[in-house]
């Protein structure tokens, strides 16, 4: 008896039920099991409910999704389908321990130490949690050479992507002749699937001043710009807001703390050009000019914004200095591994169970951050390739899963660190798509000032297309590395020489999938579309005319309780009759 | 406020000793939303504005209602966190208007936590 009182009914409990009957006459049980409804049964809060009779029992949260598995465990096997059965609500014990979620017990928070804690529109919250304090001691207690040390030794190492050591990059500009200097902040973060500084920003924005007022002091300036894209308002909004803080309390302005040091510090938004994440080109945007790199050296720590020594640091490098100051680098070298020393923050995103931001401390096995913390893979899908560093960055795969994760065992893989974007992706991506995607967006985003990437992206990507349409030749694959070589060797800034990481990283890995496209034309995870074709087994199919409704082309035909029809020749391939059908009769090849 | 000194900071910092841990303060509750730019897209306004009409009916003073950003799992916002005094607090994920309501009468007023829409008990590791 399947409960239709209204609160049921908008739980879907009538849907569930004509699913069940279906699943009832598709294993012949029809004779033998009655499905009527009921009234309200009263426990509204675990409907859809159900009583199944003679045995009495009451099961609760039964979906659609759910029908096959019942009728297969109690209907057809005679087992309880335990997940279910009604329990009585149990109290506060029944809440388990934060550290018994794998989610929260792999991380340690530095970076995002406030995270979920303090409310970041509020500078009095920051500064209960010990901020301002890593300036005050900067400011009032240390010497720039006394700070530049101090960050030396707690090997601090930029946390955009490439890992350069910060204060190794401070004490550069530092020794830089000049009497105006700049100190930059680069929230300019453009990798698809990557929100680390959003987030920081989003949630303690106070961290990342306190953070640039330390290198100000470091370096000699007394300016500082932070560019962040237009398309983050929340972060703009809450860096505004805790700007405008800082100055009402005399954090920002002239004589800091009474210390005598002075401090601006502005924000410029960016448009959202994938390119403007490069330092040089950075720089020219706020100079109000074309956002395009130019070649190095001179370096920015002589000359940068206005050709003036500057420093360019990342919002989560900046995040960690302030407790870097306040406890001292010992306090954070004691965290990571020996090159690489901290934490890092990921954003996990893609097929896991588990989207969202964490920090691991660097060396935590890749392993552990996919399946202990992400959760592993949903739908019982397998594992296929992580891809890490975004469009700059590669994919690695299961059998390097147990790698610690820092600078240089990432690089050893093909992929880099990064700026900390983590796609996890299962059986069902094709890794010749997955490279495609990535260098169409480099395609996109490729600046055009130098010809080895502006040509050589939209070369690469002709030569992938290719090959995903099954018009692949086998020297292809040739052209595909000699092309790569050329573009990291020739191309002006980070962002060509980089191009070629996805297609190499996947090609080192994943090379018979590329040669699947090519030889067999054949695209093995079932994805690229000219590829694949749609089939119903007559076997399984119940004629239940769902596919043929949902087909947009209508390219199949049957009549009602007959096995249905695919016409390929009208086929668009878009999926709809896969998606929807229920008995797993259609297959793609 | 003028212009701190060292000071100061360590004054305010005092000072907010109530606000940070419900310990040392007068509220008996905190309620935090966690409002980045995840749980807003999913929710967090919608689910603030009903928490704060219903606190308003309620009459208490001694509840204190806040914001705080990204709670880290993304995919389960929209996230809340209630911590009564003295009681470990309490992380709810996948939260609408109707849940949080429930919440609020059931654990912020009467002390008694909803397992249903619970993941977990007590606060992260920092370092």
């Amino acid at each position: 008896m399947v409960c239709a009182g209204t609160s049921c009914v908008l739980n879907g409990s009538l849907d569930m039920r004509d699913a069940l009957v279906e699943e009832i006459h598709k294993n012949g049980l029809q004779d033998e099991v009655f499905v009527g409804t009921t009234g309200c049964n009263g426990f509204c809060a675990g409907g859809p409910l159900m009583i199944a009779y003679p045995d009495e029992v009451f099961y609760q949260h039964v979906t659609v999704k759910d029908v096959p598995f019942f009728v297969e465990e109690y209907l057809i096997k005679g087992r309880t389908p335990e997940k279910h059965l009604f329990e009585p609500r149990e109290g506060e014990g029944g809440i388990p321990k934060i550290t018994d979620i794998g989610f929260f017990s792999s991380q340690i928070l530095v970076a995002l130490r406030n995270r979920g804690l303090i409310d970041p529109d509020s500078i009095d919250e920051y500064i209960a949690r010990d901020g301002y304090l890593g300036a005050a001691k900067a400011l009032l207690e240390m010497t720039s050479d006394q700070i530049i040390e101090e960050m030396k030794a707690s090997g601090l190492r930029g946390r955009g992507g490439a890992g350069f050591p910060t204060g190794l990059k401070w004490q550069f500009c530092a020794g830089a002749k000049g009497d105006i200097k700049y100190m930059l902040c680069n929230a300019d973060e453009g990798d698809p699937g990557a929100f680390m500084d959003r987030s920081i920003l989003e949630s303690d924005p106070h961290s990342v001043l306190e953070g640039m007022i330390i290198g100000g002091k470091a370096i000699g300036s007394h300016t500082g710009y932070i560019y962040v894209r237009a398309e983050y308002p929340l972060a703009i909004e809450r860096l505004r807001t805790a700007i405008s803080q800082a100055k009402e309390y005399g954090l920002l302005g002239k004589d800091i703390l009474g210390s005598g040091f002075d401090m601006e510090i502005d924000l410029y938004l960016g448009a959202g050009a994938f390119v403007c994440g490069e330092e040089t080109a950075l720089m020219r945007s706020i100079e109000g000019q074309r956002g395009m790199p130019r070649p190095r050296p001179p370096f920015p720590a002589n000359k940068g914004l206005w050709d003036r020594p500057s420093v360019l640091n990342n919002v989560e490098s900046l995040a960690n200095i302030p407790q870097i100051i306040y406890r001292g680098s010992g306090w954070f070298s004691s965290l990571g591994t020996e090159k690489s020393k901290g934490t890092k923050v990921f954003a996990l995103s893609g097929q896991i169970r588990n989207i969202g931001l964490i920090e691991v401390p660097m060396g935590t096995p890749l392993r552990s951050i996919i399946y202990d913390i992400g959760g592993g893979i949903p739908g019982g899908k397998k594992f296929k390739a992580v891809q890490l560093g975004g469009p700059s960055g590669g994919c690695i795969p299961e059998d390097l899963l147990d790698i610690p994760v820092d600078y240089e065992n990432i690089v050893k893989t093909g992929a880099i660190v990064g700026s900390g974007g983590m796609v996890v992706m299962d059986e069902t991506s094709c890794m010749v798509d997955v490279a495609r995607f990535f260098v169409e967006f480099t395609t996109e985003e490729s600046c055009g000032k130098c010809t080895p990437c502006r040509e050589g992206t939209r070369q690469l990507l002709w030569i992938l297309e290719r090959i995903t349409e099954g018009k692949g030749t086998i020297e292809d694959i040739e052209r595909l590395e000699r092309l790569s070589k050329v573009l990291q060797s020739a191309s002006l800034c980070g962002l060509g020489q980089t191009v070629p990481n996805p297609v190499l990283s996947t090609l080192r890995y994943f090379r018979h999938e590329y040669e699947a496209h090519i030889l067999e034309k054949r695209c093995p995870a079932a994805v690229c579309k000219a590829l694949i074709t749609f089939h119903i087994d007559p076997d399984i199919c119940t004629g239940c005319t769902l596919c043929a409704r949902k087909c947009p082309q209508n390219a199949i035909t049957g009549e009602k309780k007959k096995p249905h029809i695919l016409d390929q020749d009208l086929c668009i391939k878009c999926g709809l009759c896969y998606d929807n059908c229920k008995f797993g009769a259609v297959t793609k090849v | 406020m003028g212009k701190l000194k060292v000071e100061d900071l360590k004054r305010i910092k005092e000072s907010l000793k109530g606000t940070v841990n419900l310990r040392d303060g007068q509220h008996r509750v905190k309620i935090t939303v966690h409002m980045g730019t995840c749980g807003i897209a999913a929710g967090a306004r919608k689910i603030m504005d009903a928490l704060f009409t219903r606190l308003e009916e309620s009459g208490a003073d001694d509840i204190m209602l806040t914001t705080s950003g990204c709670a880290g799992l993304c995919n389960h916002e929209p996230m809340l966190t209630v911590e009564v005094k003295d009681t470990t607090p309490v992380k709810y994920i996948n939260l609408n208007e109707k849940k949080v309501l429930q919440i609020f009468d059931e654990h912020v007023m009467n002390n008694n936590p909803v397992a249903d829409y619970a993941l977990s008990q007590g606060s992260e590791t920092t370092y």
